[in-house]
């Protein structure tokens, strides 16, 4: 029996549930927490939350990102230069929490866990009222007690799936993971992209004949027609480079919020149409 | 068996006890497992071993010579010095060892290209060099404060038709380089391979760094048992990631009679943001694909580190160290910025040999204990690479 579930629905599955019984798309957006600082990370959470986003991914920033792109790094580094720690990005998920019940992924990486201790930075998550862990750097095999910490918090250990990834990796993947899978477009580090890669649909499908989890694609996705195009092979999409880099734009802009929620809505409305 | 440091590690996937292992992004794991089968394979090719051994000694220079440094020696009072001359080795540096093993590798795995990241320049240059020997293309990333203070190897590697990557992020040396070499790799890793130049990162480098670099120390002890019909008391090698130190320690580690000592950059002394000295001032991390030691900040955050020798600039040690560190197998000591040039101009006037910075560390470790030591008791230095490189450096700083 999972004691998880017994407390509390996860978010993540709740919330994709309800798409599918609606037939609809969701839409992940990505931020880095802290940048420009977490005031701004918990309004913008507020804000995609009033517009429906469905799932917020917080970026918690690390010294050595080394699996993202130039756009992320830079984020990272100006969340570490606002003082941001682990352990505030989780003040900020509870602050969020008193506001909203937008589903929380904290997109980490495996040192900033370890070193707090692994099974104490779960159980602290999962109170803070985080909903999934998508740890950049630890893969199934390395993920033996995180992946049973996870199970008895009821919080989803989301995975990625790389086009480098071969069938049988998929189907182990597939085992371990929960919440929903996430799809790496291409090979490669984060960041916006002219074009989203022509494997899209076949990986998504190789994914599919291991997995009734929900598929998200990411990396590289950074406009309403990119969205769009890509929802038509997914249950959901990922953007994250394209609004990081509007919020550092817009970064002493009074209407930063706006500005951003403008654009993450125009991702809605092209995901919600397919 | 007679020892607990156990030569049959690491284990299937990587581990030295709670060390090694693999912790990448997802897009890395199945080009780290495709390698390591593919490593597997051709070590145990005679084919492979043999052309290795060929180009290792008419390309390289091996074996090198393990010297009896005898005015240095005298100079100390104590132990007999031993060097062992991976300095004189084309390139420069051990680090060709390795960059030989790997690139025919490569190149049997049909790839096309080399990336690879560099500290002190040595790595990148040994790359550079059988990348224009075996016709591959070859991207080198440097930080680029490393950049400027190893500027003589970026010339040689620009010469060599490598194109050098600046890295401006963080503290600009080493560990950005890394990052950012591991960038290059997740995105082009269909026709690419990764050329690390030291035993660190995901399984299999560091037991694979390890393999192509035991043939300083499977050379040393064969050399020294013919000098001195026995064993040496002590091995003393510099420790970066720990690729020259784990070449001479490994072939020994059975004989329990020598002992062994790495030696970390000290820098300007044990205060965080001075130093290299991992087994000082680190605590267990996972950085760059391996669980070991690393200095970093009570939220996990990858410390700055200064060392004058950029070759051991690094937050990080290899796995392997930090397990034989546990088993006190290996004892680890450290040289401070100003102990290491000590020990760089009294090689040099003493026997007529410039040390490279890195290894003057080792130099220096050897100045501390050989004078400790009786006359009939025998030390084996790892001279890993020579100083050419190091030469503008050192003039601006001692004002020469």
């Amino acid at each position: 029996m999972n004691f998880g579930i017994l407390v509390r629905m996860n978010r993540i599955t709740k919330r994709f549930d309800e798409l599918r019984a609606q037939n609809s798309k969701g839409l992940v957006i990505y931020i880095g927490a802290g940048d420009p600082d977490l005031g701004t990370t918990c309004k913008l959470a507020e804000a995609f939350s009033d517009i429906g986003v469905d799932v917020l991914e917080l970026g918690v920033p690390f010294s050595d990102p080394l699996a993202d792109g130039p756009v992320n790094q830079l984020s990272a580094q100006r969340g570490l230069a606002s003082g941001t720690t682990p352990l505030r990005v989780l003040e900020t998920v509870r602050a969020i929490r008193s506001v909203s019940e937008i589903p929380v992924v904290l997109y980490i990486y495996y040192n900033l866990m370890h070193r707090r201790g692994v099974a104490e930075f779960v159980r602290e998550a999962a109170s803070a009222g985080v909903d999934g862990l998508l740890v950049l750097d630890l893969p199934p095999e390395e993920g033996g007690d995180y992946l049973r910490l996870m199970r008895e918090v009821g919080m989803s250990a989301i995975h990625l799936v790389a086009p480098t990834t071969p069938e049988d990796r998929i189907a182990r993947i597939a085992r371990t993971a929960t919440g929903f899978i996430y799809c790496v477009s291409r090979e490669g580090v984060t960041g916006v992209q002219d074009k989203v890669s022509q494997d899209v649909p076949r990986l998504v499908a190789s994914v599919r004949r291991h997995t009734d989890l929900p598929i998200a694609v990411g990396f590289g996705i950074s406009n309403p027609e990119q969205a769009r195009a890509v929802a038509a092979h997914a249950d959901a999409v990922v953007v994250g480079s394209a609004v990081v880099r509007l919020v550092e734009t817009h970064a002493t802009n009074p209407d930063a919020v706006s500005k951003v929620r403008e654009f993450v809505g125009s991702l809605l409305n092209a995901i919600r149409k397919t | 068996m007679n020892t607990s440091a156990s030569p049959n590690l690491p284990d299937e996937l990587g581990h030295f006890g709670p060390y090694g292992g693999r912790f990448v992004p997802e897009t890395l794991m199945h080009p780290l497992v495709e390698l390591e089968k593919e490593y597997t394979r051709f070590s145990q090719d005679p084919e492979f071993q043999k052309e290795l051994d060929y180009y290792l000694r008419e390309f390289a220079g091996r074996p090198t010579p393990l010297y009896y440094a005898e005015r240095f020696t005298s100079s100390l009072g104590g132990a007999r010095i031993y060097l062992k001359r991976e300095d004189l080795l084309h390139t420069g540096a051990h680090k060709i060892n390795n960059c030989l093993g790997q690139v025919l590798l490569a190149k049997r795995m049909g790839k096309t290209r080399l990336i690879a990241e560099t500290g002190a320049g040595q790595h990148g240059v040994a790359t550079a060099t059988v990348a224009a020997m075996f016709g591959f293309k070859c991207t080198v990333y440097m930080g680029a404060v490393d950049c400027q203070r190893q500027a003589l190897n970026v010339y040689r590697m620009r010469m060599l038709g490598a194109e050098v990557v600046p890295v401006h992020a963080g503290q600009k040396t080493l560990k950005e380089a890394i990052n950012e070499a591991m960038r290059d790799w997740v995105t082009n890793i269909r026709n690419t391979h990764y050329v690390l130049g030291t035993a660190y990162g995901a399984h299999p480098y560091p037991m694979m760094v390890r393999n192509f670099q035991r043939v300083i120390g499977d050379e040393a002890r064969r050399q020294i048992l013919e000098k001195e019909g026995r064993l040496p008391d002590l091995l003393i090698a510099c420790v970066g990631g720990g690729s020259n130190a784990i070449g001479l320690f490994y072939p020994f580690l059975k004989d329990e009679s020598v002992r062994m000592v790495g030696v970390e950059a000290g820098g300007e002394g044990i205060v965080p943001g001075k130093h290299a000295a991992r087994f000082q001032g680190g605590s267990l991390g996972v950085l760059q694909g391996t669980r070991s030691y690393v200095l970093q900040d009570e939220h996990g955050q990858i410390q700055l580190t200064h060392s004058v020798s950029a070759g051991l600039d690094y937050a990080a040690v290899g796995p392997e160290h930090a397990w034989l560190r546990d088993k006190n197998r290996v004892e680890y000591t450290y040289a401070t910025d100003d102990q290491a040039l000590e020990a760089f101009l009294r090689l040099a006037r003493t026997e007529g040999i410039i040390p490279a910075l890195e290894s003057a560390h080792a130099v220096a470790a050897a100045i501390e204990r050989a004078p400790k030591m009786a006359p009939d008791q025998i030390i084996i230095v790892n001279l890993s690479g020579r100083g050419d490189k190091d030469v503008e450096q050192v003039a601006a700083r001692l004002k020469f």
